[in-house]
């Protein structure tokens, strides 16, 4: 019962304000969010979130966020589509395949796409890998396919397809090396349980591994869909930045906007308070949305997917 | 129940931290925001010949990027050559931030590309305006077919941009351009998507020569765009029309001709076909000067200098100014030396550094806009008192 001042307890205390202040930082936020957006929740209420104007020419404001809001969903969506099957083949092919001589280069080099700045993606994608797109992917597809509302559009290399594939690459470094971790702390007993009953090298990976795995595996692409969510320079370079109704992301080869890339580009040089309270407003959704997300992979973990994979240990 | 314990600890320790730094940066705001810089406080002790070193000032700025390349050449000059004794910082945070921090009284001057609304006047009428360089819009498009010699009007450009025009070879652009064979071929329109001042002159230009595109879009940084994509700053904008064949979009004169630009010459009230440069640019700002602009201290809320008169004036162009007030003892920490020094760095930026301009592709001022400098740098005042320009 010695309660005096020692190291223990300093360092104790140490770590619980460290901790406690991320929750701090959190609840500043959000009530900045919270008391910036108040002027353009109480001018537009319900409209704000529903509506798909925005205008903020002096004397015409009109502010709606829908478009941005599925724009943010279908970027990081394709990104999901693209970046999580090729992550988890990275990460199987790393712990079950790859020679040792290979294992550590690739998996660096895998990680070094995450040091990679984003305004690095964003340029390149702008300069270079646009075109890539545009010659290669999107005017094929959109002579042969063109009459399909979701290839409809000039084929630009400016829009939501090319700003999901950048965000694509951007999530797979995080993506693959937590999954590397998860599907390598696998128990040996377990894959050597599966090929002693005569399973083959596909089936002891597809039934086995990623199954045990999977609350793991969940848990990466819910980081990179965190990362793609919030991902802004990159995002703002290659989506083709449009507004209002335009922005609604109806093709993959049409422009459109995300949350963050309209803040990003209206935000610094609004001197207009309804304006600036705009921009805030779209934050405050960025941050539920990021919430929503959260919470709901933590349900999805914690409820569904262990019970499962409880079932296959 | 310990930990419990420990965590009430932290976070009442936390709200001790946050609240200091909050109480503290509110109590020391007008103390700490410009002027007791380390660089002014060593004079105060005595020197050896106080007599003979010049006070050390350190002078503040913050607002428009538009000028800033221009900005920092005249500053290292001034600094270097001119006045070793003092410090000019200028940062480019964009006109919207500098005029917030002119209002917060953070700094000694702002740049802004607009000048101030009648609404900012009313809340800083103190103000003064000092046009200190010129800016120009240039239409840059890109035919594969059609090198250079592009032909536009300001209601061509409008309903292009509107999205009325949507092929390069609609008779509207042909009958304007009969010698060139235009292309079948969609209009692809990129705009700025970031909120720019280059855009507020361009849109400026596109309200006073339209009335459908008044009636639809206005005049704003930003603007809810009919048609196009967005791309972001001029070099966003210059990357997608420079690789992308068929597009037209607008960027700022110093950046289409550094990086030399297709770029298309427009129709002036006096009906010529005016390329951008920067003796066309010049010659509107010179000719609507003549024409009649307010003093510094008058609002400069309605001034525009779009489709000037002159024969040989380029029509989309727009003052970028610099925002002081006229009675400097408003500022927090100002002093008679710094005040002065204030003055004459302003009298050299429209003066000597006007001699920079051209060799970084900006429009030097016109002689009649530098005398109405003059006269509103000499209104400059410091607890009512005159300032010395030199």
């Amino acid at each position: 019962m010695n309660r005096k001042f020692t190291g223990d307890n300093v360092f104790k205390i140490l770590a619980a304000v460290i901790a406690a202040s991320a929750v701090v930082i959190l609840i500043v936020t959000a009530y900045t969010l919270v008391s910036g957006s108040v002027p353009v929740l109480q001018r537009f209420g319900l409209g704000f979130f529903a509506g798909t104007q925005w205008n903020p020419v002096e004397g015409r404001e009109i502010f709606g966020a829908l478009p941005y809001v599925l724009g943010t969903l279908v970027t990081s969506g394709i990104a999901l589509l693209i970046g999580v099957p090729l992550s988890i083949g990275i990460a199987v092919f790393l712990v079950e395949m790859a020679p040792k001589a290979l294992r550590v280069p690739i998996a660096y080099l895998v990680e070094l796409l995450a040091a990679v700045p984003s305004v690095i993606y964003g340029l390149w994608g702008l300069f270079v890998f646009r075109f890539w797109i545009q010659n290669y992917i999107e005017i094929p597809v959109s002579n042969s396919l063109g009459w399909l509302p979701i290839f409809s559009g000039t084929p630009f290399g400016l829009d939501v397809l090319t700003a999901g594939i950048i965000l694509a690459i951007m999530i797979i470094p995080t993506v693959a090396s937590i999954s590397k971790e998860v599907i390598g702390a696998v128990p040996n007993s377990i894959r050597e349980g599966a090929y002693s009953i005569g399973a083959t090298k596909w089936e002891v990976i597809r039934h086995w591994v990623l199954s045990y795995g999977r609350s793991g595996i969940f848990g990466a692409v819910i980081l990179g869909l965190g990362r793609a969510v919030g991902e802004t320079m990159a995002v703002t370079m290659v989506i083709g930045n449009t507004i209002g109704p335009a922005a609604i992301p109806t093709s993959l080869f049409k422009p459109s906007q995300t949350m963050s890339s309209l803040i990003a580009n209206g935000f610094l040089e609004s001197t207009a308070s309804l304006e600036k309270s705009a921009y805030i407003g779209v934050g405050l959704f960025l941050l539920l949305l990021s919430l929503i997300i959260n919470i709901a992979a933590h349900v999805m973990v914690t409820r569904v997917l262990k019970v499962k994979g409880g079932a296959v240990e | 129940m310990k930990t419990a314990y420990t965590i009430v600890i932290a976070i009442v320790a936390i709200a001790i931290i946050a609240g200091g730094i909050v109480s503290y940066s509110f109590l020391s705001q007008p103390a700490t925001s410009p002027s007791p810089s380390p660089t002014a406080t060593p004079t105060q002790t005595p020197t050896t010949n106080p007599t003979v070193a010049p006070t050390a000032v350190t002078l503040t700025g913050a607002g428009a990027t538009f000028p800033y390349p221009l900005l920092s050449s005249v500053i290292t000059q001034y600094v270097n050559d001119v006045k070793p004794n003092v410090q000019v910082n200028y940062q480019a945070i964009g006109s919207g931030g500098g005029i917030s921090a002119l209002k917060g009284k953070t700094i000694d001057f702002a740049g802004s590309d607009a000048p101030l609304s009648a609404s900012d006047m009313a809340d800083v009428p103190n103000a003064l305006h000092i046009p200190e360089t010129i800016g120009a819009v240039t239409v840059a498009y890109n035919l594969p077919d059609v090198p250079t010699g592009l032909h536009l009007t300001g209601q061509v450009i409008a309903d292009i941009f509107q999205g009325t025009i949507t092929k390069w070879n609609d008779p509207a652009i042909q009958s304007l351009n009969s010698d060139l064979t235009l292309p079948d071929k969609d209009i692809l329109v990129v705009h700025r998507s970031d909120s720019s001042g280059t855009t507020f002159i361009f849109t400026g230009y596109l309200t006073a020569v339209s009335s459908a595109w008044d009636t639809a879009v206005g005049q704003g940084k930003s603007v809810a765009w009919p048609v196009g994509i967005g791309s972001s700053g001029n070099t966003g904008v210059a990357s997608v029309v420079t690789g992308q064949s068929y597009t037209i979009g607008y960027v700022e004169l110093a950046y289409a001709l550094q990086n030399s630009m297709t770029v298309a010459a427009i129709q002036n009230p006096a009906g010529n076909y005016v390329l951008p440069t920067l003796e066309a640019t010049t010659q509107a700002a010179q000719s609507m000067a003549s024409a009649g602009l307010p003093t510094g201290a008058e609002s400069w809320a309605n001034v525009n200098i779009l489709n000037a008169p002159d024969a040989q004036a380029y029509p989309i162009v727009s003052f970028s100014y610099l925002l002081v007030y006229k009675e400097l003892n408003v500022v927090p920490g100002m002093t008679e030396a710094k005040a002065t020094e204030l003055v004459q760095f302003l009298w050299y930026v429209v003066h000597d550094g006007q001699q920079l301009a051209s060799g970084l592709e900006y429009a030097p001022l016109p002689a009649n806009v530098v005398q109405l400098n003059e006269a509103t740098i000499q209104s400059i005042t410091f607890n009512g008192q005159q300032l010395p320009t030199s």
